[in-house]
């Protein structure tokens, strides 16, 4: 049905197909939800794009199933399950305890949602989400997440990929740089009227690492629409690089020519660089990076944090010649 | 306040009790969810029980520090004498959940990332060496141990007790470095071990303060 890119990292179909929870979320939402008007099984249902109709251009769900094709992207390890991806986040704007974006990110506003294109750009302006996102033609990917505070998680997401949207707006020669900027609302974003960081919260990739095959924005996960808590209504996916890195609610992209700044990076510049690829050799100042415990499964389950994150044959060469401990 | 019957009798026989169960109940929390958990039981440890478990520990060790030292400045304030008899079990209990906080680490961290003691005490070691927030834990609860060691009465009265009151006067140094080790181990600019720095500043602004005005009266009466 699918032909898929093998990589190495890739494995067989059934190690990657999620584990009961999945299915069962699947099962409730084929037969319950939206999809049983179609008449589909649970099964059928699980290859996506035959499964729902596509959204009509220039609309998005704001809860529940996303249609969507599975994409190339997988990796060995077991997903994450639902409530864990759900339940366990950094999302400081909501307050600095991992429960509570899960508790409070309901606030937000999600619907509308438009986000500020600014800079070197032939397309600037104000877009809605869902001319930002092609909601018809969205694919599931598999990606390893690994945070700066050494757990990790295995998240299957639902977006597009970056690339394809900042070309979109065709940027310029001079945007060597494309920054992020999440929202900002006082009232909605309890966490932010507390200075943890020097709000509103910004990250930046270089333009040839935000047009790499990986990067990803997505705007859902376990084919659904994004919780508010892990970042809706859309956000970056960047399975290479530190957590961090991967900005959530985004209400802002600048094409810039300077590296531009993060926040991390603003709060901490010895600890956080601009690049924050994952390096195992190279330890964050106040605790090694070279293992991570493994969030969800076994409580005493620890794996080897790889280089890149195991992403290494896509991003690779992005920093030939770098030195990755300076250039951290 | 003796004259009270009923706080007489609390103060004599349910005091001391009392305030070993309260001390012992984040003890009795955290095994009772770990079992939950091995038994594959709904647990109150979230999604990553050890982190959880380190905060726990470390959080409970620091509070109950702080309630320690606070247990003369309540005297002083109620004049209610019996509190002054749990105060020593009050300060070894964080003497015991500092421990425990040090003993996760080591087996739920380093034990299992190393895979052998040998290793794990190793990596420990290069911990204390390399991470100030390590650094600054290790040298509190260094600092912990005389003063557990020393808490018994036979010990006092071996030191003589000025020397054994001037041994656990560490107790201000080694609180500073505590809520510095919290300080230093978060992430961005949060709250929590700010409200603790702020408890402990007031706790040793008080004895200061205390400090000086014994020891004010003293030129003038030599005076005189």
């Amino acid at each position: 049905m699918f032909i898929h890119k093998k990589h190495p990292w890739q494995s067989r179909e059934d190690d990657v197909t999620p584990k009961g929870l999945y299915l069962n979320r699947r099962k409730i939402i084929a037969s319950g939800g939206a999809l049983a008007l179609t008449g589909l099984s649970a099964c059928e249902a699980q290859s996506g794009q035959d499964g729902a109709a596509p959204a009509a251009a220039g609309t998005r769900p704001t809860s529940g199933e996303l249609a969507h094709r599975s994409g190339d992207y997988q990796v060995a390890d077991p997903l994450t399950p639902y409530p864990a991806v759900t339940g366990y986040n950094n999302f400081y704007e909501f307050g600095v305890g991992k429960d509570d974006p899960a508790r409070y990110a309901g606030a937000l506003t999600t619907d509308p949602w438009s986000i500020d294109v600014e800079g070197h750009a032939a397309r600037t302006g104000t877009f809605a989400l869902e001319d930002v996102v092609d909601f018809s033609d969205l694919e599931e990917r598999i990606y390893r997440l690994r945070c700066v505070e050494a757990w990790s998680m295995v998240i299957p997401w639902i977006g597009v990929p970056l690339a394809s949207v900042l070309a979109s707006f065709e940027p310029t020669s001079q945007a060597r740089y494309v920054q992020f900027v999440t929202d900002l609302d006082r009232d909605e974003m309890r966490g932010t009227r507390f200075p943890v960081l020097d709000w509103p919260y910004v990250e930046g990739l270089r333009m040839d690492e935000a047009m790499n095959e990986l990067a990803f924005l997505a705007v859902g996960l376990y084919g659904e629409v994004l919780p508010n808590q892990n970042g809706a209504p859309v956000r970056l996916v960047v399975p290479w690089k530190y957590g961090y890195k991967s900005i959530k609610s985004i209400v802002k992209i600048r094409f810039v020519s300077e590296q531009p700044e993060t926040s991390w990076n603003r709060s901490a510049p010895h600890e956080y660089g601009f690049y924050s690829n994952v390096n195992p050799n190279r330890a964050h100042p106040r605790w090694s990076q070279r293992s991570e415990r493994v969030i969800g499964g076994n409580v005493f389950a620890r794996r080897d944090t790889e280089m890149f994150n195991g992403y290494s044959e896509q991003v690779a060469h992005m920093y030939a010649g770098m030195d990755l401990i300076e250039n951290h | 306040m003796a004259r009270n019957p009923l706080l007489r009798t609390f103060s004599r026989h349910l005091l001391k009790p009392l305030t070993f169960w309260l001390l012992a109940l984040p003890g009795i929390w955290l095994a009772w969810q770990w079992a939950m958990l091995l038994n594959g039981q709904p647990h109150g440890l979230g999604f990553n029980p050890i982190e959880t478990t380190h905060r726990f520990l470390g959080d409970t060790a620091i509070r109950i520090l702080l309630i320690s030292l606070a247990v003369t400045p309540i005297r002083d304030l109620t004049k209610w004498g019996p509190i002054m008899m749990v105060r020593r079990r009050i300060g070894l209990a964080a003497f015991w959940y500092a421990l425990l906080h040090i003993l996760a680490y080591l087996g739920l961290d380093l034990f299992i990332e190393a895979g052998t003691a040998s290793g794990a005490m190793a990596a420990l070691w290069r911990d204390v060496t390399d991470r100030i927030y390590i650094t600054l834990g290790m040298s509190a609860f260094i600092l912990l141990i005389p003063m557990a060691i020393t808490s018994f009465n036979g010990m006092q009265r071996l030191l003589g007790s000025r020397r054994w009151q001037g041994l656990h006067r560490l107790v201000y140094p080694l609180a500073i470095l505590a809520v510095l080790h919290h300080g230093f181990m978060v992430k961005g600019f949060q709250l929590a071990p700010w409200i603790h720095g702020g408890i402990l500043a007031a706790l040793l602004v008080y004895r200061l303060v205390g400090m000086k005005a014994r020891k004010r009266p003293q030129p003038s009466a030599s005076k005189s």
